[in-house]
């Protein structure tokens, strides 16, 4: 797949709709999501719970499909691609954060980042991405016996070491303390920066909002609003 | 090592308990199927070697007596290699401190150097000395039935002339790997056995000097088998030929024959059976185990994993369970198969054992085991990679819920709602429901299979000696004898009852099929020895034609009211023309199709039930009339007052003209004694493992089912249910599938067996089918021991929910 510069769009996305069969009832995720997004930019996706972000950063990521609609990425229509093309989709643009750290426990904080590492084209060593994360310290560690905060950062050294052009983040704060949430942000807004990672960022709390170079607030399956942010707060400064 | 190899090792170590009992049912049948088989070639090929080493004979007859002078002709038959004659004595022994009376067959050794056919195997002592007219040796078996020692002395009564003999050696040979009394239908070591003598002093008692009166023989690699005892029936005729036969009539040869058939079959039908289930089994518990892994096979998609590297993750991950299962059940497998094969040549007396496990085996069971897992690693992964990486990431929600039968017949409110769980959770998943259940009753069918065998024995037994044969002891005279010897053995004080019999070797002939036995002339209404109909109701014997063992008939092919012609082997001139009776007619089958003797052609009437042997049955008096002879019996059966039993055996032996006597108890303990020894111990063994695979399954389901569940019930926990209802949901399901797999079970079971039974038939006996309640009992009370202890561990699980971890996680 072909990039564009740092600054072109990097998805694009058109009447994007999304409905759930669920047996008798049939649940409408996204009715028609009209959204860009730009290279390097810091996005926070806000809305209530059942508003349609994870839905929509899912199919931007590849890893569930549209019910109608468009999502370019880069050009390529991801609508239309294959499964197996959208394994390679993931496997070398995307890195994903999910709330709940989706760590395999059975492997060490390394071992974590390596089983994502061994199958990129150009990935960082895994304990440098643990650096990044301010982790080397705990480099052998178990899920089990790391904090959330940590297994948080785990999670995103992972997902940021295969070099992604873009980072998806669900809720990754989420299921953290404040603090601890903060120090996520902050390896999150470092990335954004150093590496000039394209990221978006779902939330329901509206204090995340100020660090993002945008804000796109859905509600009920639409985009309600899309405001850009004229002053970025550094998430150090951010309180909840 | 790469990171996903990592995790498979760890994974590996962390679902030990689960990968340990999958491995389990693995080996349960792996190491059936190399134990059986490897069993199997084991004796085959230790037959082979055995005889080939100790040259056993191909053709063998026996006859009058003829000149030593005729050997060289024997050679002018064509397809005839090698010939040597002997000397073969009936004779009467005398043990001292036992009571039973014992017969035996005295057979030659040639005087100069090693016998050409039959040669003996020595255990211990020396073989006799030629110039010596009172040494003997004596089978193994024989010699350990009495504990008699080198040097011990024996009694042997030859040609009614008693005789002392010493013991100077202990032999085995390919001959008489089964000692079989002519009429007996299992060897009794103990009051049958086989002695060897040197030729001169044996010829020299039993009026065989310069004569013989048995012959062995091998072929030429282009003889027709059937053409030449043809022809030694003809070249043998004037000397009182009793028909030449090969190995396949062999006594000793036959049975074991009938043996490893049984063997054999048991050795494929068990195996394929307990390898059958253990592949379902691991194909299904593989399935769900992978199913548990549904969530980290989106995360594994996710990060961009292939679907066939996914696949071939859980490949290696499945592939090294099976390979677990496969050693395990190698090295079980064949440490079996070598504890079996030693217990058979034991028993059959090999006096080598070549074990042998064919490559062909193993690679046979590792490709069933390797695709069984592959099966059901492969359709749970597929299934799993097939959702989209965001749906596999969330717990795997039901898409529909609805209200079970029982509700919606509106009986809920006799149910609480944890029993209302366990009922839709079974009806919103029927398809694991069903093959659990399948998976129990298969685990219950096979332990049906492994233990039916027992009862069914017990009933051949009951009808055999209980309804059939029931005189307390049958007496072979030497030859065919006037009835009235009836009223001597009438006179012996503590003979209750006696009725005679003849009995005439025969070969009968339908269409192109042969076969060989003893037309029995019983009386027709005997009390004694009854003659059964399917319905184990007696029969009356006709006037005119004979009645069959239902098996014989099935043979010959033949249907009531076909007449089946009769070719009889025997040729008792001399003797009756002693006892002053009409010279009879001796029937060839040659002279029949040739026309220059008529045909002796009899109707079939009826066929009888009998489970023990074959044979064919008509009156008494009709069959001395077809015999041309008087009023002549050659046995008696004989009931006893048990009070003067050991008077009645002590009189019999006494009686010159008793050949040969079967005591009914004996030949039960007899009867049980070989069943234990092979057909049962066999299925002990299985048994066994049945229940090793019973509770791989049944462990497996619970332990599957926690890691399923283990989220909700920890939810239910914390809402504040106690590990006791919890406990009850959980294992309340595994309960009630427990016992709805039980009947299936049964049913599979009893379809098992009646397979098993068809292809048991042999000469030898019919096991019928036969399943008494202790069958169904036992393999229920297997499951349910598997059941209440895989209950048990699982329990103990549960009570060390971690509580918090499931608040943590997302729902």
């Amino acid at each position: 797949m072909s990039t564009t510069g740092a600054n072109g769009v990097v998805f694009q996305t058109r009447g994007l709709t999304k409905v759930y069969d669920m047996g008798e009832v049939q649940v409408h995720a996204l009715r028609g999501v009209d959204i860009d997004l730009y290279g390097g930019e810091l996005l926070v996706l806000l809305g209530p719970s059942g508003s349609g972000k994870s839905t929509l950063l899912n199919i931007l990521g590849g890893l569930d499909t549209a019910s109608a609609g468009q999502v370019i990425y880069r050009g390529r229509e991801l609508t239309t691609a294959s499964d197996s093309e959208l394994t390679e989709y993931r496997r070398h643009h995307v890195g994903f954060v999910f709330q709940f750290y989706n760590l395999i426990p059975s492997l060490t904080a390394r071992e974590n980042v390596a089983a994502v590492t061994e199958i990129a084209r150009s990935a960082m060593a895994p304990a440098d991405a643990l650096t990044l994360v301010g982790l080397s310290e705990r480099v052998d560690h178990f899920p089990a016996q790391l904090s959330g905060g940590e297994q948080q950062r785990v999670a995103i050294a992972r997902a940021i070491a295969k070099q992604p052009s873009v980072l998806l983040c669900d809720e990754p704060t989420g299921a953290l303390d404040s603090t601890t949430g903060i120090v996520v942000l902050e390896v999150l807004e470092r990335i954004n920066r150093d590496l000039g990672t394209t990221t978006a960022l779902i939330t329901h709390n509206a204090d995340i909002a100020a660090m993002a170079d945008r804000v796109v607030r859905l509600a009920d399956g639409r985009i309600v609003d899309v405001h850009r942010n004229v002053e970025k707060k550094p998430a150090r400064e951010l309180r909840w | 090592m790469r990171a996903l190899d990592q995790k498979l090792l760890r994974d590996l170590m962390r679902l030990r308990g689960v990968v340990l009992a999958i491995a389990l049912v693995l080996v349960g049948g792996i190491s059936t199927f190399i134990m059986s088989l490897s069993t199997y070639d084991s004796l085959v090929l230790t037959q082979a070697k055995y005889y080939r080493d100790h040259r056993f004979a191909q053709v063998f007859v026996s006859l009058k007596r003829a000149p030593e002078s005729l050997q060289r002709r024997f050679l002018d038959i064509r397809g005839v290699d090698k010939v040597e004659t002997r000397v073969v004595a009936a004779v009467n022994l005398d043990i001292p401190g036992f009571a039973d009376p014992v017969s035996g067959q005295l057979v030659s050794v040639p005087d100069r150097g090693e016998p050409l056919f039959n040669a003996l195997y020595l255990r211990r002592g020396r073989m006799v000395d030629p110039a010596r007219d009172d040494e003997v040796v004596i089978s193994e078996s024989f010699a350990n039935a009495h504990q008699f020692r080198l040097g011990d002395a024996l009694s042997v009564t030859v040609n009614g002339r008693r005789k002392a003999v010493t013991i100077v050696g202990i032999v085995l040979s390919p001959e008489y790997i089964y000692e079989i009394q002519p009429g007996a239908v299992f060897p009794d070591y103990q009051r049958f056995g086989i002695l060897w003598m040197a030729r001169a002093p044996l010829a020299a008692a039993y009026d065989m000097e310069g004569a013989f009166n048995d012959v062995a023989l091998s072929l030429t690699a282009d003889a027709n088998h059937d053409d030449v005892i043809d022809r030694l029936d003809e070249f043998l005729r004037p000397y009182g030929g009793r028909g030449a036969y090969g190995r396949q009539d062999q006594l000793s040869h036959k049975f074991l024959a009938e043996e490893f058939g049984q063997l054999e079959t048991m050795a494929t039908v068990f195996p394929v059976i307990f390898l059958g289930v253990a592949a379902f089994l691991l194909n299904v518990v593989i399935g769900r185990l992978i199913n548990t892994e549904r969530e980290q096979i989106a995360i594994l998609k996710a990060f961009g994993y292939r679907n066939g590297e996914i696949g071939w993750h859980y490949t290696k991950f499945s592939l090294m369970i099976v390979a677990i299962g496969l050693a395990g059940g190698v090295v079980v497998g064949i440490f079996l198969g070598k504890g079996m094969s030693a217990v058979y040549q034991d028993f059959y007396r090999f006096p080598f054992l070549e074990y042998e496990l064919k490559m062909s085996v193993v690679v046979n069971a590792a490709l069933v085991a390797v695709a069984a897992g592959l099966a059901g690693t492969l359709t749970s992964v597929a299934r799993a990679v097939q959702l989209p990486p965001a749906e596999g990431m969330r717990p795997e929600t039901p898409t529909e819920f609805r209200a079970t039968l029982v509700e919606r017949a509106g009986l809920q409110r006799w149910f609480a709602q944890p029993t209302r769980m366990i009922m839709r959770h079974i009806e919103r998943r029927p398809l694991r429901a069903l093959l659990t259940v399948l998976g129990i009753a298969s685990a219950c069918g096979v332990i049906m299979v492994s233990n039916f065998q027992e009862d069914a024995i017990h009933h051949m037994i009951d009808v055999q000696y209980g309804m059939s044969s029931r005189e307390d002891l049958s007496v072979s005279f030497v030859g065919p004898t006037s009835a009235r010897a009836l009223q001597s053995l009438k006179g012996v004080a503590g003979v209750a009852h006696v009725e005679g019999f003849r009995s005439v070797p025969v070969r009968l002939h339908f269409e192109h099929r042969s076969f060989r036995t003893a037309l029995q002339g019983v009386e027709s209404d005997g009390e004694l020895h009854r003659i059964l109909d399917k319905d184990l109701r007696r029969i009356k014997l006709p006037a005119a034609g004979v009645v069959m063992t239902d098996y014989l008939a099935k043979i010959l092919g033949m249907k009531a009211g076909d007449w089946v012609t009769v070719e009889v082997l025997e040729d008792s001139q001399p003797v009756l023309r002693a006892t002053g009776f009409a010279r009879p007619k001796t029937f060839q089958f040659a002279d029949v199709l040739a026309g220059s003797q008529p045909a002796l052609r009899l109707p079939l009437v009826a066929t009888t039930k009998q489970y023990l042997g074959v044979s064919a049955y008509l009156r008494r008096n009709v069959l001395n009339r077809l015999l041309e002879e008087g009023d002549v019996i050659n046995g008696a059966y004989i009931s006893t007052d048990s009070r003067y039993q050991s008077k009645v055996y002590s009189r019999l032996k006494d009686m010159p003209r008793v050949s040969g006597t079967v005591i009914r108890e004996a030949a039960i303990a007899q009867f049980n004694q070989t069943m234990e020894q092979t057909i049962l111990f066999f299925t002990m063994v299985t048994a066994s493992l049945g229940a090793v695979i019973a509770f791989g399954v049944v462990y497996n389901s619970a332990r599957i089912a926690l890691s399923e569940r283990g989220r909700e019930l920890a939810s239910l926990r914390v809402l504040g249910f106690t590990v006791g209802e919890i406990a009850y949901i959980l294992l309340g399901e595994l309960a009630l599938l427990t016992l709805m797999a039980l009947p299936i079970g049964f049913m599979f079971g009893r379809a098992l067996c009646a397979y098993l039974v068809s292809q048991f038939e042999s000469d030898l006996y019919r096991i019928p089918l036969i399943l008494e309640p202790d069958a169904y009992s036992f393999a229920t009370m297997v499951i349910l021991t598997s059941a209440i202890i895989s209950g048990y561990l699982v329990w103990r699980r549960l009570r060390c929910l971690d509580l918090i971890a499931v608040l943590k996680m997302r729902e």
